[in-house]
C-alpha cells in the first residue's frame, strides 16, 4: 500500500498523505485560509469545515482568491 | 455631486438597495504596478472597483492577490465573471466570488465570441436567472440590444451593463442611440460597462444620462494612469452634470448670440 494518495490542486497533480484533510492541505502549501476560497470536488467548502473534510485519492480541490479584473 | 449650481444637485447612486456618491467604477486589471493601480484608483474617487476570480498561484500568492493592496473595508469589491464562455461556469464563479465573503453582488459576463467578447445574451440570460434565484444582486454586463437588456431587467437583474465598445477596445461610445434608449426604457440602474478609451469618451457617455460607467483599461493602459483616473473623474462629473442641465436643441442652422439691432450704418 501506498502512503501517499494522488490528488489534482489547481490543475496540478500532487501526492499528499492519505486522510488529509483541506485545511491541512493549505497549511502544507503556506495559505491563509482567509485568503482563498476552497472548492473540493466542485463543491465549495466553507472556512469552518475545511478541517472536517478530508481528500481521498483521484479528488480535486480549486483554490481561488481575488485578483485584478475588469 | 457638488456643483456650484444648487438647482443641479444629483440624487445619489443607489444600486441594489447601496448608494455610492462617485458615478465612476474602475477595474483593478492590466495595471503595470500595484502602486499605481492603487494611486489611480484613488485619483478617480471611484467606490465601487472590480476583481476576478482566479486560481490562487501555489508558488507565489502575495504577488497576485488583489486584496492584498486593495483595502475591502475602504472599496466596495464587485467580483465578475470574466472569462467564463458558458452560464454554468459563469455561476460557479460567481458562487466562488461570494464565498470570499465580501457581499452578494455580481458582474455577470458570459462571453460568447473571443474575438470581440461580445456577450453570449442566451448564456447571459439564463446564468441571471441562476444567480438571482441563488440570491445574488446582478449586474449584468451585455451589448446594446433593448430588448436583451429588457429581458436582463425581467430576469431580475440589479443593474444592466451595455457596453460602450468591445472590451478594451477604447473605441468609445460607437452606439449613442442605443445606450440613450436602453437608459430610457429600463427602470434599474444603467451602467456602461467598456469601450471607453479617453475622458471625451466618459463625458459622452454619462451626457447620455446613463447611471454610471465602468472602466478598466482606458486607466490601466494609459501612459499616465494616474492623471487619466483623474481626468476621467472630471469628465464623468462633466457629463453628468450636463445632462442634468439639458443641453440646448441641435439647429441646422446658425443663430446669432449677439443683437443684430445697432448695427452701425
Amino acid at each position: 500500500m501506498n502512503d501517499t494518495i494522488d490528488i489534482t490542486v489547481n490543475g496540478q497533480h500532487r501526492a499528499v498523505s492519505p486522510g488529509v484533510t483541506l485545511l491541512e492541505l493549505l497549511a502544507s502549501l503556506a495559505l491563509d485560509p482567509r485568503a482563498v476560497v476552497v472548492e473540493h470536488n466542485r463543491t465549495i467548502v466553507r472556512r469552518p469545515a475545511l478541517g472536517d473534510v478530508r481528500i481521498g485519492p483521484g479528488d480535486a480541490v480549486e483554490l481561488v482568491h481575488f485578483v485584478g479584473g475588469g | 455631486m457638488a456643483t456650484a449650481v444648487d438647482t443641479l444637485r444629483d440624487t445619489p447612486f443607489t444600486i441594489g438597495g447601496r448608494t455610492f456618491h462617485s458615478r465612476l467604477m474602475v477595474g483593478t486589471g492590466k495595471y503595470r504596478d500595484n502602486d499605481t493601480m492603487v494611486r489611480a484608483i484613488d485619483a478617480s474617487g471611484a467606490e465601487i472597483v472590480t476583481v476576478a476570480v482566479r486560481r490562487v498561484d501555489l508558488d507565489r500568492t502575495r504577488e497576485t492577490g488583489v486584496l492584498y493592496h486593495l483595502d475591502p473595508k475602504r472599496y466596495f469589491l464587485l467580483a465578475n465573471t470574466a472569462g467564463c464562455a458558458t452560464a454554468e461556469d459563469a455561476v460557479r464563479y460567481a458562487r466562488l466570488a461570494r464565498e470570499a465573503g465580501f457581499n452578494e453582488f455580481v458582474k455577470l459576463e458570459v462571453i460568447g465570441d473571443q474575438e470581440t467578447l461580445l456577450p453570449d445574451v442566451q448564456g447571459l440570460l439564463e446564468a441571471a436567472k441562476i444567480l438571482v434565484k441563488d440570491g445574488f444582486r446582478v449586474l449584468a454586463y451585455t451589448n446594446e440590444d433593448l430588448v436583451t437588456a429588457l429581458r436582463l431587467e425581467d430576469a431580475g437583474c440589479t443593474a444592466v451593463m451595455p457596453l460602450a465598445s468591445p472590451i478594451g477596445s477604447g473605441l468609445g461610445l460607437l452606439n449613442p442611440y442605443s445606450v440613450r434608449t436602453i437608459k430610457r426604457r429600463l427602470h434599474v440602474p444603467v451602467v456602461v460597462d467598456a469601450g471607453v478609451g479617453t475622458a471625451s469618451d466618459a463625458c459622452l457617455t454619462m451626457e447620455q444620462g446613463v447611471d454610471g460607467i465602468l472602466m478598466n483599461t482606458a486607466l490601466a493602459a494609459a501612459q499616465d494612469p494616474v492623471a487619466m483616473a483623474h481626468a476621467m473623474r472630471l469628465a464623468v462629473d462633466a457629463g453628468r452634470t450636463a445632462h442634468l442641465a439639458g443641453r440646448m436643441p441641435r439647429r441646422e442652422v446658425a443663430v446669432p448670440s449677439s443683437p443684430l439691432e445697432g448695427m452701425l450704418d
